[in-house]
């Protein structure tokens, strides 16, 4: 191990100007210009979240007309399910952290790490092209289900292939990681030395380059149907709608965990850091992301419980959906018996780690309920669905990602933020969150469909519930972003290690220099998380 | 919970208790446990952690008691849904059209209605048909739903064991007015129903043509009134000049029985400028020549 040099230039100032950042290839800007883009989409989905709920305080037209409220709902969908949620956790903290966890200077592919982000951006481009040219944005919701996209008029072909496009990128990504992990891992790290985060990366990054190539065809057939009138899905042509819902389908499950595993790698991070102990159950950790990746393929069907599939299909289906319960619990338990005789310090990221575990828990038992065949007939396609996935995917992976920002934040702008406004924010987006998804768990066992522009008297009280909740929820975002800016511009100089976290990244300077390590990093034998 | 709107709301609202209950258990236990130790283990009362790296017996138990307790909420899932798929031989046949944004019941004998009028304490079984878009019917009180999806025909089946009535909603999204798609389920006396069902006179009152408007769901998009819903309102429409976009082109044409002919057989050749192509599908295999007929009788009353 030799002594550090004398204040090693940092990533930032290696090269100066918006070419260097735009045509970096280096990991960690192209982190960094995946964040920039991520957070805008994602606040712009933010805001047509908060008009979705307004038009849903009361029963009626409150504030637009049904087609725009299912315009809104569907680039809602497509903004934060292909924009932010996908590529959010890998691209960002994946980009900028994993090479670094690792021990090593870069990803295996860094030109086609930044193709990859140059596509994202075209893709996103193509999506909010929608808005401006041709008869409006598309109003399908996010599934496109044929016939109806194939009949409406409104900007679909433009809409799939901007997904369409986004898959490259998430391909891409997928496969820079799993090359990243087996090859360039540091000699000194075994495959059970990881961190956890890696391992969550590793069984996402397979679902990436195994799973996406099957909507994009599926997208794409949907594109040839509308301009070429080939009969794949609208049985007016000849087509069979059921067969675009199981090619969706065998895409768009396996996608929810290319969401939610990556945030869970986060929170096996975070635990063990405040709680100032190794992780407990490494092992099943690590194997139940594999597990949760490799079942998570033939789940899809779950989907479908009413669309007429066979019953023996729906059995089946049902049975494979409940097993894929089991290693999330595992992750659970074992979240949890790591803060047992821990010496645990309460800092935002921990906050936001317990809120997942909750919300995640919420959404989980919720998914068990309509993973249940006779529960799923009658919670299909209400709002309960929309409570269970939003509990999932904003309170889990969402969560997690905010976690992770505030963890990493000393690392990634070299500045400490602010701890009281962050936690401030937290305590707004708690509330607000639940306040915002919970009704909507009620409003569906009591009968309201979704994708409900108008609704019947006896659902207002919970709606309105529901729209405040927005509201709250809305305010700690803003606070929360508000507070990071300021912090980035003004905060404190962070140390090298403000957490005192064990994995490799707190071996770097904050923030780190091009090349990652001005130093050798220690790799200790205990594994990751050797607190001893 | 636990009503006994149908055969299926006991089954259901077990399946529902069972896996509520171990779920509020968990969510209420974990996250008791999980704050208990956050306090418990701060660093202010607890500064040294204890390291130790796992336990492999507590890995096996929380694997082997979660997938135990999964399959008995699966079979419970399982017993609760087998019913719904055993339709009962003598079930008496209704067939639902679905198309945007209305619902239709078609019974034995001909007649048709926009409610599903059922009688208490029979079977029914209804064969779903989707003239466009996939919709989904369904039942909250009765726990039930399926998809109605062209180009196929889905089933569904109940008993109604109250007379009363209910709400049907379309669940799948099915484009403007989806959650106008809404219809009622009324359950009859048996001697009632009886009634009901063969009184097939009371629509003979009704204009020919308005039966066939209602029929076929054009009142939906269409109104007799004048509001603009997604078509243009069939009020004051004859004779009318209109401004109509044919391919790229527009043009004026009088609304005259050509072009209402023409309309209901290929909706989306001129489609009067200002409303979008594509909603509408073609009647050309659906309405008889009479039907035509009537509809354009009809609309000429509407002034």
């Amino acid at each position: 191990m030799s002594l550090s040099i004398a204040q090693p230039i940092s990533f930032y100032d290696s090269k100066k100007g918006l070419y260097s950042w735009i045509f970096s290839t280096d990991h960690k800007r192209i982190g960094l210009l995946y964040f920039y883009a991520i957070s805008g989409f994602f606040l712009v989905a933010v805001a047509l979240g908060v008009l979705m709920r307004l038009e849903l305080i009361a029963p009626g037209k409150t504030i637009m007309e049904a087609k725009t409220y299912n315009q809104v709902f569907t680039l809602h969908g497509v903004i934060m399910i292909f924009l932010f949620l996908i590529p959010s956790v890998p691209a960002v903290f994946g980009n900028f952290f994993l090479p670094i966890m690792i021990g090593t200077d870069d990803v295996a592919f860094p030109k086609v790490n930044l193709l990859s982000w140059w596509l994202y951006v075209i893709g996103g481009l193509f999506a909010l092209s929608t808005l401006i040219v041709g008869k409006g944005a598309a109003d399908t919701g996010w599934t496109f289900y044929a016939p109806y996209s194939v009949r409406t008029g409104t900007n679909v072909t433009l809409a799939v292939l901007a997904a369409f496009i986004l898959g490259f990128s998430s391909i891409l990504t997928g496969l820079n990681f799993i090359v990243t992990i087996h090859r360039l891992r540091s000699p000194k790290m075994g495959w059970f030395q990881m961190p956890l985060f890696s391992w969550a990366l590793y069984a996402t990054a397979w679902i990436q380059v195994l799973a996406t190539p099957i909507i994009g065809i599926t997208l794409l057939m949907i594109a040839a149907e509308r301009v070429f009138g080939l009969g794949l899905f609208d049985p007016s042509l000849g087509g069979d709608p059921i067969l675009y819902q199981h090619l969706f389908w065998i895409y768009s499950h396996p996608a929810v965990y290319i969401m939610v595993l990556p945030a869970m790698g986060l929170i096996s991070e975070m635990i063990p850091t405040f709680a100032k102990r190794t992780i407990f159950g490494y092992k099943a950790i690590a194997y139940s992301s594999l597990a949760i990746a490799f079942i998570g393929y033939f789940v899809w069907g779950h989907h479908m419980f009413t669309s007429g599939m066979s019953g023996p299909a729906r059995i089946i289906f049902s049975i494979l959906t409940f097993l894929v319960a089991v290693p999330s619990a595992i992750k659970v338990f074992n979240w949890v018996a790591t803060l047992y005789k821990g010496s645990i310090l309460i800092k935002t990221p921990l906050l936001f780690s317990l809120a997942f575990i909750f919300q995640f828990l919420i959404g989980g038992l919720t998914g068990l309920v309509v993973g249940a065949l006779a529960t799923d007939v009658h919670l299909h396609d209400t709002y309960f669905v929309v409570g269970h996935f939003h509990y999932v995917m904003f309170g889990g992976a969402g969560f997690g990602f905010f976690g992770a920002l505030h963890y990493w934040f000393p690392k990634m702008f070299g500045k400490m933020y602010r701890e009281k406004t962050a936690q401030t924010a937290f305590t707004f987006m708690f509330i607000g969150f639940n306040m915002l998804y919970f009704p909507m768990l009620i409003l569906g066992i009591m009968g309201m469909p979704r994708r409900y522009y108008d609704y019947l008297p006896e659902f207002t009280t919970l709606n309105v519930i529901s729209t405040v909740g927005s509201w709250i929820l809305a305010t700690g975002i803003i606070i929360m972003v508000v507070n990071l800016i300021q912090s980035a511009r003004k905060g404190e100089k962070a140390p090298e290690n403000p957490w005192g976290g064990t994995t490799l990244e707190w071996q770097t300077a904050s923030p780190p220099s091009l090349h990652n390590f001005d130093r050798e990093p220690v790799i200790s034998p205990n594994g990751p998380y050797d607190h001893s | 919970m636990f009503s006994n709107a149908s055969n299926f709301v006991q089954g259901v609202d077990l399946t529902f208790a069972i896996i509520l209950g171990a779920s509020v258990f968990f969510l209420v236990t974990i996250t008791a446990v999980m704050i208990w130790f956050v306090i418990r283990y701060n660093r202010k009362r607890n500064p040294v952690a204890t390291q130790f790296h796992g336990n492999n017996k507590l890995e096996i138990l929380w694997t082997i008691i979660p997938t135990l307790l999964v399959l008995v909420m699966f079979y419970f899932g399982w017993a609760g849904f087998k019913p719904m798929r055993d339709i009962p031989a003598d079930a008496i046949p209704i067939i639902a059209h679905a198309q945007m944004w209305q619902w239709n019941f078609e019974y034995a004998n001909g007649k048709t209605a926009d409610s599903l009028v059922v009688p208490v304490g029979k079977a029914v079984k209804i064969d779903l048909n989707s003239r466009d878009v996939v919709h989904s019917l369904y039942i909250p009180a009765f726990r039930i739903k399926e998809d109605v999806v062209p180009g196929r025909t889905n089933r569904m089946w109940f008993i109604a064991n109250e007379v009363d009535k209910y709400h049907i909603f379309c669940a799948e999204y099915c484009g403007d007015r989806h959650s106008n798609m809404l219809s009622k389920v009324v359950v009859l006396p048996e001697d009632e129903y009886t009634k009901w069902y063969n009184d097939t006179l009371s629509l003979a009152s009704m204009h020919p043509g308005l039966v066939a408007l209602k029929k076929n769901a054009c009142i939906t998009c269409h109104s007799l009134d004048g509001i603009k819903i997604v078509g243009p309102s069939f009020k004051g429409i004859w004779g009318r000049s209109e401004t109509v976009v044919t391919g790229d082109q527009e043009r004026e044409i009088i609304v005259d029985e050509a072009y209402i002919t023409h309309s209901l057989i290929d909706p989306n050749a001129d489609v009067v400028k200002g409303y979008n192509k594509g909603l509408m599908i073609s009647y050309k295999e659906i309405l008889s020549e009479q039907d035509i007929k009537d509809i354009i009788e009809y609309i000429k009353t509407l002034k």
